[in-house]
């Protein structure tokens, strides 16, 4: 089964001994806060975790595939992810210590 | 933003102590590794999700020498933008 929000409240409820309400609007403030960094365009460095980046696309030619008309793609702004080199490592081994 | 500015950022902004919020930081990306680690899909309404990608082993190139060198198989975290986030991270269509 996937990791969910409700999943990872439930843990903060216990570990924190909150109300089940408060745990998930806790996560939830915390949420935000990361999406208001993001669309503010600075990135998020988790050590041991990963990197959160923003990156800037310029516009480029496209073609729409079905109809076969050219067209350019506006230029965007996107979210990348870059795994640390320890979690990476972790994930390769057999090592569950977490 | 590092992890320490997303602690104190989320103590201002809500009623726990400084050590809780750094608690809720540790929860929330360990539970993250954790899925990682067993190959458990992550799925964070309005942020994003990840899948476990596996990747071949192939030969390649060590970029400076030029020497072919065998790449094991490995698994990444594969990230997927959430609606919300990719929507709000974009350039709004009436800005300047």
């Amino acid at each position: 089964m996937a990791l969910t929000k409700t999943i990872i409240a439930e843990q903060i409820q216990e570990k924190l001994d909150l109300p089940r309400t408060t745990a998930y609007e806790v996560m939830e403030e915390f949420l935000e806060i990361i999406k208001e960094t993001i669309e503010s365009g600075e990135d998020i460095m988790i050590s041991g975790f990963g990197k959160f980046c923003v990156n800037e696309k310029k516009a480029r030619k496209g073609r729409n595939p079905a109809t076969d008309e050219e067209m350019t793609l506006p230029a965007r702004r996107v979210v990348t992810f870059k795994c640390s080199g320890k979690l990476r490592d972790l994930i390769n081994s057999r090592d569950t210590s977490l | 933003m590092n992890k320490l500015e997303l602690i104190s950022t989320l103590k201002d902004r809500t009623r726990l102590t400084k050590a809780e919020a750094a608690e809720v930081i540790k929860i929330f990306f360990d539970s993250l590794s954790r899925a990682f680690i067993n190959g458990e899909r992550v799925e964070i309404r309005g942020f994003c999700s990840f899948h476990i990608k596996e990747y071949k082993s192939y030969v390649g190139r060590n970029p400076k020498t030029g020497d072919k060198v065998r790449i094991p198989p490995k698994r990444l975290p594969f990230f997927k933008c959430g609606k919300e986030l990719k929507e709000r991270v974009d350039y709004k269509p009436h800005a300047p």
